[in-house]
């Protein structure tokens, strides 16, 4: 049994706007073993982002966590005061985002951005905080790292920023690093680089990581486990092989097809029908409903819970559950799904 | 650093000399005689022939402005046609009050609006914001002349418990410091409320940026991202402001100089306008002019040093 790090239960953040209360985040709940790799996964606006901002308790003015539970080693964060957070921040827990380009302080070099978390959490002294920020910057692969320091971010490339970022989220020896799509804002060539990098470190330094993507292929290269999100809800969670062997809710058999595959000849790409609903008018019952190929009424009706499946795997749809009223055989994007009441295996199609 | 500067000190000959130019000008620019003008109405043709010939306006346009500017890079501004007197004198007396004035005026401009503007941005659309962007816009709508009136009535005729200081004299201006207080006030005010309103904008603008939740996510505590972090980049459109406001002081001193009764440069110049004294305006124009230039030269500097990508390429 693996040693669980961080747990998030059922967790809720909601933004408060003048149209009303929108839930970003409507009951999320996964683990991150220690040592392991988990990925989110989702569309834009599907809540992975402010998943993880909430798990430091980094939510905009107007937003809330408004309930769940966020246990990291046998504590939960929510109870936490800003100062008991500001000692987690960029200590035990450490992010990296999306945007290099203008995640870094321009006014800042880079050797004091990075020496002020050492600063603050390991109380060093300046000197010895700028000698430290030099190794972290060599750990990064950061070419002449003593004259780096001294630069601002405008003076170095996207991939060397996004590697003075992680150079800094890795300052105090996090035990979990949360990756916001590291590689997105990168080219192809430079995004290989720097998911290596975070590959190689995690297993010199033995952290975990959540690591947020919308790329399906950043998932099957890093992680060891997937939670799949879609508006604002975890609709499949389980290891990172039997997602991609056999993934089981409606919505990520459409992503899967909706990628190339170097090993199937297709001549067109599939794509997922619809938009994500509006927040502020989700559906009453499951949300991926009213694009879903599947739907019956009672997914029109009903919200599924995320239940486990036969092996032991979660997914939110009515098709495995005992409730389920459709046919026995459901055919989602091209591939054949047995219910689980109907069988106790879910098989592929060809 | 130092290359910076002294490019930068380079690029003012040309705005100075463009300067100097539109100055001289100012007497080909007000319809009429200058010389008659000088003179008054009334005057002998042989009195208008003296000025015209103690101006050098006989001379050819270019050749009067090369004098001109050979005697200005010498210090000699002319004498002033009524007292007589070296305009580089008349305006020296003054020249001290004026800025004296200005930077204190400026001085409690930044002050108060740096505070208030950052009380504003971090506190947005709560009570405390909204209020200080009414008094701001108060500040901002009233008029100079009006706000020191004002202030007079309230503080320097008024009540007999206010200390002395705080009242008007019948002689005016006289040397106790404290005497600037009501004046700062009233100069100050309205470029408080403006570089209040540009601090919370710069400031709501830059606390939105990725970078503000990257400190954040590095566990810095609030006061360091606001005071550390965010003001340090806000500040860039800010200094920009106070540049010009305190430019606009000096040249803009006027209003408030009358009202108190303050020798400056301000009065110096509306006199001259007034008694068509030309020398000694185009000698104040061409001095607030060069302050001008020389505070934007400190602007462009403190970018700058805030922020190190500032070019000038």
């Amino acid at each position: 049994m693996e040693t669980v790090l961080l747990e998030v239960r059922d967790l809720r953040t909601s933004f408060f706007t003048d149209d009303g209360e929108v839930k970003a985040v409507d009951g999320v709940s996964f683990a991150l073993p220690l040592g392991k790799t988990l990925g989110i996964v989702g569309e834009s606006g599907s809540g992975k982002s402010i998943t993880a901002l909430s798990i430091l308790k980094l939510i905009a003015d107007n937003g809330k966590i408004i309930g769940g539970e966020i246990h990291y080693k046998g504590n939960d964060l929510l109870t936490y005061s800003d100062k008991q957070m500001r000692d987690i921040r960029g200590n035990a827990i450490s992010m990296i985002f999306q945007e290099p380009m203008t995640s870094l302080n321009p006014v800042f070099t880079v050797g004091q951005q990075i020496s002020e978390s050492i600063m603050k959490h390991q109380n060093l002294s300046k000197k010895a905080a700028l000698v430290k920020s030099v190794e972290l910057l060599k750990l990064v692969g950061i070419p002449s790292p003593d004259k780096r320091i001294k630069q601002y971010p405008y003076e170095l490339s996207g991939g060397m920023r996004q590697r003075v970022m992680i150079a800094m989220a890795l300052a105090c020896n996090p035990e979990i690093l949360i990756a916001d799509e590291p590689t997105t804002a990168l080219d192809v060539t430079i995004q290989a680089q720097i998911l290596r990098l975070i590959r190689e470190l995690q297993m010199r330094l033995g952290m975990s990581v959540i690591m947020i993507t919308h790329d399906l292929g950043v998932v099957a290269e890093t992680c060891d486990y997937v939670a799949v999100m879609y508006a604002g809800q975890v609709v499949e969670y389980s290891d990172v092989v039997t997602l991609f062997q056999k993934p089981k809710h409606p919505y990520t058999i459409g992503l899967m097809n909706s990628l190339p595959r170097h090993d199937v000849e297709v001549e067109k790409l599939e794509s997922i029908k619809g938009n994500v609903p509006n927040p502020k008018e989700m559906p009453t019952g499951c949300r991926f409903a009213p694009r879903c190929p599947a739907a019956t009424d009672l997914c029109r009706r009903e919200m599924p819970a995320l239940m486990k499946d036969v092996e032991g795997n979660d997914v939110r749809c009515w098709i495995y559950s005992e409730k389920w009223e459709g046919e026995s055989e459901v055919i989602v994007y091209g591939e054949k799904r047995i219910a689980e009441s109907r069988g106790t295996e879910t098989i592929l199609s060809d | 650093m130092t290359k910076f500067v002294i490019r930068r000190l380079l690029q003012t000959i040309p705005v100075l000399l463009g300067v100097s130019i539109l100055v001289f000008s100012l007497m080909y620019l007000i319809p009429g005689d200058p010389a008659q003008i000088m003179a008054g109405e009334g005057a002998s043709p042989q009195t208008v022939e003296q000025i015209r010939e103690k101006l050098g306006l006989n001379e050819p346009a270019p050749v009067q402005y090369l004098k001109y500017m050979k005697n200005v890079v010498q210090g000699d501004l002319g004498n002033s046609v009524r007292s007589n007197r070296p305009v580089m004198d008349e305006i020296k007396a003054r020249f001290w009050t004026t800025v004296q004035l200005s930077f204190y005026a400026t001085i409690l401009a930044v002050f108060l609006g740096l505070i208030a503007g950052i009380i504003s941005a971090v506190r947005h659309y709560t009570w405390s914001d909204i209020s200080i962007m009414i008094v701001a816009l108060f500040g901002l709508s009233m008029p100079n002349f009006w706000f020191g009136l004002m202030l007079i009535q309230w503080f320097a005729i008024g009540p007999d418990w206010l200390p002395d200081f705080l009242k008007m004299r019948a002689s005016g201006w006289g040397d106790d410091w404290r005497q600037l207080i009501l004046p700062v006030i009233t100069l100050g005010t309205g470029g408080a409320a403006i570089i209040a309103r540009m601090t919370r904008a710069s400031m709501l603008e830059v606390i939105g940026q990725d970078y503000i939740r990257t400190a954040r996510a590095k566990g810095m505590g609030e006061r360091v991202v606001v005071y550390r972090h965010a003001l340090k980049n806000a500040l860039i459109p800010v200094i920009t402001v106070v540049g010009l406001e305190f430019g606009g002081f000096l040249g803009g001193a006027v209003l408030t100089e009358s009202i108190f009764a303050i020798n400056g440069m301000g009065r110096l110049t509306i006199d001259a306008i007034r008694t068509r004294d030309f020398p000694i305006v185009q000698g104040t124009v061409l001095i607030i002019s060069f302050l001008f230039v020389f505070v934007n030269l400190l602007v462009d500097i403190s970018y700058r040093l805030l922020n190190k990508r500032i070019d000038l390429n």
